[in-house]
């Protein structure tokens, strides 16, 4: 039997390394997709590590929507500032200037605007030819089949049928000019290994992940956070109660639900995940919609 | 319930598996049961590929739609099949496991190499009914080409032949035979039945006939790691770390990821193929230096002396390099869509490191059938044989069966920039 072994978490988090390092390595302009989420904050963790001593070799870009929570605006800033990264931030001015919000126009147009073109705008300013995004395979069984290097056409749209094998660690990033990759460095992590890799490595996160007495709305089995700055968000006879509660995922405030939760620091969340029945993008209103995940990623969500 | 043991989290291994298997073998089900018995799926996602609208609960493989659960994209769900590798996780409180799931369908065997080629383990699906099939066959010749440690045969739907043991050890036998002609010896054969779960999670009482483990206890008890940090020290540079801060001028750090052996400080290392030589002076992570580091460790190495060191270049210990070789000659599994040609001209990519090659002789194709050798001037999709590349700068390779992270190549259309081939170097 081998003397020298990795654990589970370190083995994933040298494969994210090397898969960060390919991508500096074979592309001319990358960024790293930075959503203030906790799996942005593992990403970004594991770019840090995968560069030290040098600072990050790419800017982060958080594709805005004007609808993220409060707590997650102070922490991106605060985070960005501590950690030296050069941050970018892009918003869709042209939609949320006419007005756009899930409750009038629907969640799916709401995120196909802010979202979707938000960010296929941002990447075409910035002419980035490689974006690193967070997402892994065990979030969504479209995810399940998309490949760490995940090839982009000039539209910015994903083809599911014809996706380039991928082979070993060795990683193809040959691409011709106006096509793009988009990388899932940490396309291997569950959920649970997010949380334990958190706690172990002691990675900052957004408050609204431990649990607190919170403003929420009840709807059907969902608990949506009440702010008094997005009422016009809510149907006609919501009125807030104190809940103990948290988020297992952070997207904008009216389309993302809390759960139910006693787990006030890193230990009793690692504990709570691992005991959870319930998958954490069940609290996303995104992903239950006619339009699909498959679809949205088609279209170029990432 | 499984308990997941928290104190153990830090210290469970990762294995990676695949499963392969021919359309209608009950792989969906198998897959199906592993994740509802180990807790791998959520009751959301159960709950959404329910057979009856009315169901409150799932307790059993029976009452939801196995193949919606893990066939993720619409045209699959459309046609009825499974076009693309899934990536499947679960875990016990032994090990955490990573599942690659292969289509059996025909054309799409070159998904079957994307998803075996890091594989620990694979898993052959065979329906008891039909016995071993042609597709098994030539899965099977690949998993053994791709050199995974451990081949496990899962003679499934077993309750449709009556648990009939004869039937059992003539597909073992057949296999046993199939993979002796091809010098695979780590084969496991296990009876079992996905839809009620015997001999995958748990023995049940109508194979008492049958001694060995169930299907997950093998999973369990498998060796996750070969030999791969007693092989010589090989480590492919990603790229130069040159910070120039203030406070870091004149650093120079060697990043790469450790494809076999160890390194430590002091050690004598040379570099491939520029023969210049240093010693280590760091071992330099996020987390603080290390004396020691192994496969597959990401690390930064510094050095003691200035030599010129680059993308591609490959450090090795001093005395322990690999000759540079410019015909390079391999088995090759075809995956595109345009044959292999004799004087075509490709990008090979080794470890980081990317030539230009040209097809100077195809030595053969296989029969997967026979596996006798058969006269070849090109290699049309899925097709496995034996070719000898021309190259441009000469490449610094071991045996694939000696080591897998420096032995392994991807050919790449130099017109379309597809990955086109798995050349594993002999």
């Amino acid at each position: 039997m081998s003397k020298h072994k990795l654990t589970q978490l370190k083995a994933l988090e040298a494969e994210s390394i090397h898969i960060i390092r390919e991508v500096v390595a074979e592309f001319r302009n990358p960024v790293m997709l930075y959503s203030v989420g906790k799996d942005s904050s593992v990403l970004v963790h594991l770019a840090r590590k995968a560069f030290y001593p040098a600072p990050l070799p790419f800017p982060l870009l958080h594709v805005d929507t004007g609808f993220k929570f409060k707590e997650m605006y102070d922490f991106r800033d605060a985070f960005c500032e501590e950690i030296g990264a050069d941050l970018i931030v892009r918003r869709n001015e042209d939609a949320i200037g006419k007005g756009m919000n899930p409750k009038e126009f629907g969640v799916a147009r709401c995120c196909g605007a802010l979202k979707t073109s938000g960010l296929l705008d941002a990447l075409e300013e910035g002419g980035y030819d490689a974006a690193f995004g967070g997402a892994r395979r065990d979030e969504e069984k479209s995810r399940a089949k998309e490949r760490v290097f995940s090839m982009r056409d000039e539209f910015g749209q994903w083809d599911p049928k014809s996706q380039r094998p991928e082979l070993w660690s060795i990683y193809n990033g040959r691409i011709h000019d106006g096509e793009s990759v988009r990388v899932f460095p940490i396309s291997n992590w569950t959920e649970m290994d997010i949380w334990s890799y958190i706690r172990d490595e002691k990675i900052p996160i957004v408050p609204l992940y431990f649990a607190k007495e919170r403003p929420m709305i009840e709807r059907g089995a969902m608990l949506i956070p009440y702010y008094e700055e997005n009422k016009d968000q809510y149907l006609e006879g919501e009125e807030p109660t104190m809940v103990m509660s948290r988020f297992r995922t952070l997207g904008c405030s009216p389309c993302t639900g809390a759960v139910r939760s006693d787990a006030t620091n890193m230990d009793e969340i690692v504990i709570e995940a691992a005991a959870s029945r319930r998958s954490e993008r069940e609290t996303r209103i995104i992903d239950h919609g006619s339009n699909s995940m498959e679809d949205k990623k088609k279209e170029g969500y990432f | 319930m499984t308990k997941y043991n928290f104190e153990l989290t830090k210290e469970i291994e990762l294995l990676r598996l695949v499963t392969v298997g021919s359309v209608d073998d009950g792989k969906s089900t198998l897959i199906g049961r592993l994740l509802i018995d180990t807790k791998g799926a959520f009751e959301d996602q159960l709950m959404a590929v329910r057979k009856k609208k009315g169901t409150t609960q799932i307790s059993s493989a029976a009452e939801i739609d196995l193949a919606m659960l893990t066939d993720g994209l619409s045209a699959e769900r459309e046609q009825g099949i499974t076009i693309d590798v899934a990536y499947r996780y679960f875990a016990t409180p032994k090990r955490k496991f990573i599942m690659a799931d292969c289509p059996g369908h025909e054309q799409y065997t070159r998904n079957m190499v994307t998803g075996s080629s890091t594989a620990n383990a694979a898993i052959i699906l065979i329906d008891a009914r039909h016995g071993v099939l042609a597709q098994t066959k030539r899965h099977t010749h690949i998993l053994g080409l791709l050199g995974i440690p451990h081949l496990i045969v899962a003679v499934n739907k077993m309750d449709l032949v009556d648990y009939d043991q004869g039937k059992f050890e003539a597909i073992r036998e057949e296999m046993q035979a199939y993979c002796a002609k091809q010098g695979i010896k780590d084969l496991i054969c296990t009876p079992m039945s996905a839809l009620t779960g015997d001999m995958v999670t748990i023995r049940g009482d109508k194979m008492a006939w049958y001694e060995g483990n169930t299907l997950l206890e093998t999973l369990e008890s498998l060796s996750v790691l070969d030999d791969i940090d007693e092989k010589p020290f090989r480590m492919a540079v990603q790229l130069v770390n040159r910070p120039q801060t203030a406070d870091l001028p004149d650093y120079r750090g060697f990043m790469g990821t450790i494809a076999s052996g160890t390194v430590k400080v002091g050690d004598a290392i040379s570099v491939v193929p520029s023969g210049l030589s240093s010693t280590v002076k760091e071992i330099v992570t996020f987390d603080g230096n290390l004396e020691e580091a192994f496969a597959p460790q990401s690390i930064t190495l510094t050095l003691n002396d200035n030599i010129d060191i680059s993308r591609g270049d490959m450090l090795v210990h001093t005395g322990e390099s690999t000759s540079g070789e410019k015909l390079l000659s391999a088995n090759v599994c075809w995956i595109g869509d345009e044959p292999l040609e004799k004087r075509k001209k490709y990008i090979i990519k080794h470890t980081t490191r990317q030539v230009k090659a040209v097809v100077d002789e195809v030595n053969f194709k296989r029969d997967i059938h026979s596996l006798e050798k058969e006269a070849a001037s090109e290699l049309a999709m899925n097709e496995i044989g034996q070719v000898t590349f021309k190259l441009q700068q000469p490449l610094n390779c071991d045996a694939y069966t000696e080591n897998r992270g420096t032995g392994s190549f991807i050919v790449i259309d130099s017109f379309t920039n597809n990955t086109v081939g798995a050349g594993m170097v002999i």
